[in-house]
């Protein structure tokens, strides 16, 4: 008797698991009148498709690659191999016109390097040209740029933190860190005068002083911005998507971190307590009560704890810093390496042949070198300086946090799948611009 | 999470009261306290160890180059270093053309909070060739990399020595030379020529076509292109 085989999934609701956890497959044999005759056992195994490894390229062109990175990546089904990272595709050679422009002329560069942190680039070049000038700034400006630096690292992570929400699943977080890094983009405008390319740090000081009224602005968005982070921290730290599908990925353990010279929250999250602005200070951080957090796995989720935590302790700074925000100059009064007062150059004959001098040559600092680090909102960063005794630096080096961090990417997306790539690849926090330069 | 867990702390190796570090305040431009590796290394490669000197509070220290990699390799592991973390490594180029150029090494020593400066001098006319330091940190894989694609010199020892920013075919030379012009070697609309001419399934590298067997599929003159080693831009 000939008869008609069919083969239905038995949905998951129904709990219809075989031993292997896979849907129970019920062969539903009729005969030609249409009634059933006798279940079969489902069919053994899934057939063998091992051996064959796969090519897959995502990038440049890819939003979750957060830029213009590119990777290559075999595959043995859904499981990564192999990663080949590809980058330079921003590359617009930054080191090379620097070598050609005077100190302050640098400047603009840094914003356009890692631009969700460009104030704090400012400063760290700053710091970095002031050292090789021998400059000590004064007290004000030293707090002042504390309260730009720790801003611009809000800035970055709420950055982050809503892409990376973005990439993994959650819509909500982004919208609500995009806001909250307006009101900082408009405390900008208010004081700088641009938003995203800020260029605001010259040599021995700054561009202006902070304008009346905005320390007021600043103490509201302080007194207000915790309640987003706790908003988030409600939505996002233990929601089972997001727990899910970070944690246990891309695990690199403390001596690895160190040894692939991550640094900032990706070292933290491994377990190293290792800040520049507190083991390497500098514009007075030690003074500054605040934490470090670390992380004890060294995944995607503990990096995001980590950052979560620095958000708060940027609060922290700033308040403290607007509590102890002292009166007087903001920049140097040595007139060779920073501008004299417009109404003085054109009245004061010495002034005028300072302006002269520094829009003409460019300050001049001694034959030397320094390497001066920063912890930018996304690790180490430093700028490494060398002067041969002319108003242009022989080389000037940077020396970009996100760039090292991007170079480990083989080593922790290895052996995970592939959709684990992409939150892999976003817990680095990665800016193209600081990468490719 | 475990109660066990101990965080790995910078600074671990310091002594209970001298752990606070400060903002350096008035660095001199030369002189001033130097750091007690440079002595130690004396001590241990005194063959090897060519000038010390101290610049805005930074010790630099210049060694010769056979040797580096046994010297990075010591700083490392001997207990009383513990130089663990690879900042960045870079080149120096300067306008004098007749000096000679500058492979920079910063080591950083997270438990004693140490901060040292290597330096290899390369004349001008020798082969640029430097050990690579990928074997003590994999931190500077790409740094190496970058380094011999803006300035040409080569880390022996390095697993993958390929150009990083500048794509692998790319052939005008080596970018933060100072002989080469800021605005590169062909005019703008040579550039743009090679560009539009340039054949972009070509960034693709020979391994990773066979990764997916695709290479045999390739047009005949991409083939011989790619298996004529047409990679590292010399």
């Amino acid at each position: 008797m000939a008869t008609t085989r069919r083969t239905v999934e038995v949905e998951l609701s129904t709990s219809g698991l075989d031993a292997q956890g896979r849907p129970q497959r019920v062969p539903l044999v009729v005969d030609d009148g249409g009634s059933p005759v006798a279940l079969e056992a489902p069919p053994a195994a899934e057939p063998e498709l091992a051996g064959e490894h796969m090519l897959i390229n995502i990038g440049p062109q890819h939003p979750a690659t957060h830029g213009v990175l590119r990777l290559v990546l075999e595959l043995d089904g859904e499981t990564v191999v192999r990663c080949i990272p590809h980058i330079g595709y921003l590359h617009c050679g930054f080191e090379k016109s620097g070598e050609y422009r005077q100190y302050n002329q640098i400047i603009p560069y840094t914003d356009r390097e890692d631009y969700l942190n460009s104030p704090g680039n400012n400063v760290a070049f700053a710091l970095g040209a002031e050292r090789l000038f021998g400059i000590e700034i004064t007290e004000r400006c030293k707090v002042l740029r504390v309260i730009l630096c720790e801003l611009s690292r809000i800035i970055s992570h709420l950055v982050w933190l809503g892409t990376t929400c973005i990439d993994i699943g959650a819509f909500t977080p982004f919208l609500w860190s995009f806001e909250k890094r307006e009101k900082v983009y408009e405390l900008f405008e208010s004081w700088i005068g641009a938003r995203l390319t800020t260029t605001f740090t010259r040599v021995g000081g700054m561009g202006a002083d902070i304008p009346d009224g905005w320390l007021d602005n600043l103490r509201s968005f302080v007194n207000d911005f915790p309640k987003t982070v706790a908003e988030i921290d409600r939505v996002v730290t233990r929601n089972g998507i997001w727990v899910g599908r970070t944690i246990g990925l891309g695990v690199m353990t403390a001596e690895e971190a160190i040894n692939h010279g991550l640094s900032g929250p990706m070292v933290r999250a491994s377990g190293v307590a290792y800040d520049v602005r507190k083991d390497f200070p500098y514009l007075d951080y030690e003074t500054y009560d605040f934490d470090v957090p670390v992380g004890t796995n060294g995944d995607v989720y503990d990096r995001y704890l980590v950052r979560m935590e620095e958000l708060r302790q940027s609060v922290r700074i700033i308040e403290q810093a607007m509590k102890r925000l002292p009166d007087g100059p903001v920049n140097v009064s040595d007139h060779r390496v920073i501008l004299p007062p417009k109404s003085k150059a054109t009245s004061d004959m010495e002034s005028m042949i300072h302006h002269f001098k520094q829009v003409m040559e460019g300050p001049r600092p001694p034959i030397g070198e320094c390497y001066v680090p920063v912890e930018s909102p996304k690790g180490e960063k430093g700028y490494y300086m060398v002067s041969d005794g002319t108003s242009k630096p022989v080389r000037w080096r940077i020396r970009p946090p996100a760039f090292v961090n991007l170079s480990a990417i083989p080593k922790m997306v290895e052996g995970h799948l592939l959709s684990d790539v992409i939150a892999i690849n976003a817990s680095i926090d990665i800016v193209m611009g600081e990468i490719d330069r | 999470m475990s109660t066990s867990f101990k965080p790995v702390v910078a600074g671990s190796a310091l002594p209970q009261e001298s752990s606070a570090s400060a903002t350096p305040k008035s660095v001199p431009h030369r002189g001033g306290p130097v750091n007690p590796s440079a002595e130690a290394l004396r001590q241990r490669f005194a063959s090897a160890v060519k000038a010390v000197s101290v610049v805005w509070g930074e010790t630099t220290i210049v060694v010769e180059g056979g040797q580096l990699l046994e010297i990075v390799r010591w700083l490392h592991d001997d207990a009383s270093q513990q130089y663990n973390y690879l900042s960045d490594v870079t080149a120096v180029e300067f306008r004098d053309l007749e000096q000679p150029l500058e492979v920079v090494w910063h080591l950083r020593s997270l438990p004693f909070r140490r901060f040292l400066r290597l330096k290899v001098l390369l004349p001008k006319g020798s082969p640029l060739e430097v050990p690579s330091v990928w074997s003590v940190y994999r931190a500077a894989d790409w740094m190496e990399r970058e380094c011999y694609d803006m300035f040409g010199i080569r880390f022996t020892g390095h697993p993958d020595l390929r150009r990083l920013l500048m794509w692998e075919q790319y052939k005008e030379g080596y970018p933060l030379r100072k002989d080469f012009p800021l605005r590169g070697r062909f005019s703008r609309s040579e550039q743009l020529r090679q560009a539009l001419a340039a054949n972009p399934e070509a960034r693709y590298s020979k391994e990773e076509l066979s990764i997916a067997q695709a290479f045999e599929d390739l047009p005949d003159d991409m083939r011989r292109r790619l298996s004529s080693g047409e990679k590292t831009g010399e």
